[in-house]
């Protein structure tokens, strides 16, 4: 059985594809897909997650709305947040930082860079 | 012998005696030190054979041992000359394999863009999903899709991002950047990312959209998000891919959707006879 639980939220298909794609190669983790905030908050409420990889602009429930639900339950307030987004700015990063993002990384994404933060936020090691 | 010697005789002959005595027992003397003298050259001279028998011994053992530091020595050169391969190996691999990671992202882009790009009939989804590649697989900010309308000869903005598609002109085949690239089918790249915007007709990337090598369409990007600096060399796959693919995906929704306008038209024509 698959000891992690990722999250990855976003509402691009491709981007999600592409997230759900990298992820899969860490070894040991279930991913489980959810197109906007409000169909996260389903999953997280009957799941037991390890980390969450969550877009910024979405419609429903944004990123930053999410992070902030998240960090207000004692239930899931522990669980890592990698934001993916469009936007580079280092003011939109830090307030990302400051609502409790773990990490902010920008699009285009590499697949490498996303199974290498993954794989140090759980703790394990990166493959290959 | 005469029973009565003169006494005086016996005396000197017994002083005689002891005389005699006495250097034979000196001469004992001399003897047992010469022996004591000859015995310990003996014990020298042994210890000198002794000695000269260690000292060939150790030269030959320092001989030997000379040789094992050298065949030593050598295999130490040939195990540092193995570790410079191995190194020179693990170094090679290394790069091999930040190769094969990027080679990896590149096709699992490639491969989400064309899967994407066929997974619909529709086409506002085609459009949607062109505009997501580029956001996200290519990175840009402001872009536009114009399609070629066969009757006007010009091409028209249908999607985009970051740019007020109905402020943009339509461009007549052969005229600006769009037209040129347009009638010739060969894709422009800005020679500096230093741009500009849709405003100044001068934009970063124009990708012919074309069926074999009839174009249909052109895709501008006139600017890129602020974190990506440069186009990589996925880039210019994700738009080689988009030209073929991107085409044709929009050429089969369109056909697709009147083919599917033309159905219903037929059916309602149908009905209405039959009722």
């Amino acid at each position: 059985m698959s000891g992690y639980k990722i999250l990855v939220v976003e509402d691009s298909a491709i981007m999600r594809q592409l997230l759900v794609m990298s992820l899969r190669r860490v070894p040991g983790v279930t991913v489980l897909e959810a197109s906007d905030g409000l169909e996260a908050l389903k999953v997280i409420a009957n799941e037991t997650l390890s980390l969450v990889f969550s877009d910024v602009n979405m419609p429903g429930l944004d990123g930053l709305k999410l992070v902030r639900m998240l960090q207000a339950d004692q239930r899931t307030r522990e669980i890592p947040i990698v934001m993916v987004t469009t936007e580079g700015a280092v003011e939109d990063r830090d307030r990302a930082m400051a609502l409790g993002a773990t990490e902010y990384i920008t699009k285009p994404v590499q697949a490498a860079k996303v199974v290498d933060i993954a794989s140090r936020l759980l703790g394990l090691s990166t493959p290959g | 012998m005469s029973q009565k010697e003169d006494p005086g005789k016996l005396t000197q002959r017994a002083d005689e005696f002891l005389q005699v005595f006495k250097k034979g027992a000196e001469f004992t003397q001399e003897l047992l030190r010469e022996n004591e003298r000859l015995r310990f050259q003996l014990v020298q001279v042994e210890e000198q054979g002794r000695l000269a028998s260690c000292a060939a011994q150790a030269l030959q053992e320092v001989e030997t041992l000379k040789s094992q530091v050298a065949d030593l020595e050598q295999e130490k050169q040939e195990i540092l000359r193995r570790i410079a391969r191995v190194e020179a190996e693990n170094i090679d691999f290394a790069n091999r394999y930040v190769e094969i990671e990027g080679e990896n992202n590149s096709l699992a882009n490639l491969y989400i863009a064309t899967y994407q790009l066929h997974s619909t009939l529709d086409f506002r989804d085609v459009l949607q999903i062109i505009s997501e590649i580029i956001i996200n697989l290519i990175g840009g900010e402001e872009f536009a899709l114009f399609l070629l309308d066969e009757n006007t000869g010009s091409l028209q903005a249908m999607a985009g991002e970051g740019v007020v598609l109905d402020r943009l002109p339509a461009y007549p085949l052969g005229h600006g950047i769009l037209g040129t690239v347009a009638s010739s089918g060969e894709s422009f790249y800005a020679a500096t990312l230093d741009c500009a915007g849709p405003g100044c007709d001068a934009p970063l990337a124009c990708i012919p959209l074309k069926i074999k090598d009839r174009v249909i369409g052109v895709l501008a990007v006139y600017k890129l998000f602020l974190q990506k600096r440069c186009f990589a060399d996925i880039d210019y796959e994700l738009f080689t891919l988009l030209a073929g693919h991107a085409a044709t995906a929009i050429f089969a929704s369109k056909l697709y959707s009147e083919s599917e306008r033309k159905l219903t038209t037929i059916q309602g024509f149908l009905d209405l006879l039959t009722k």
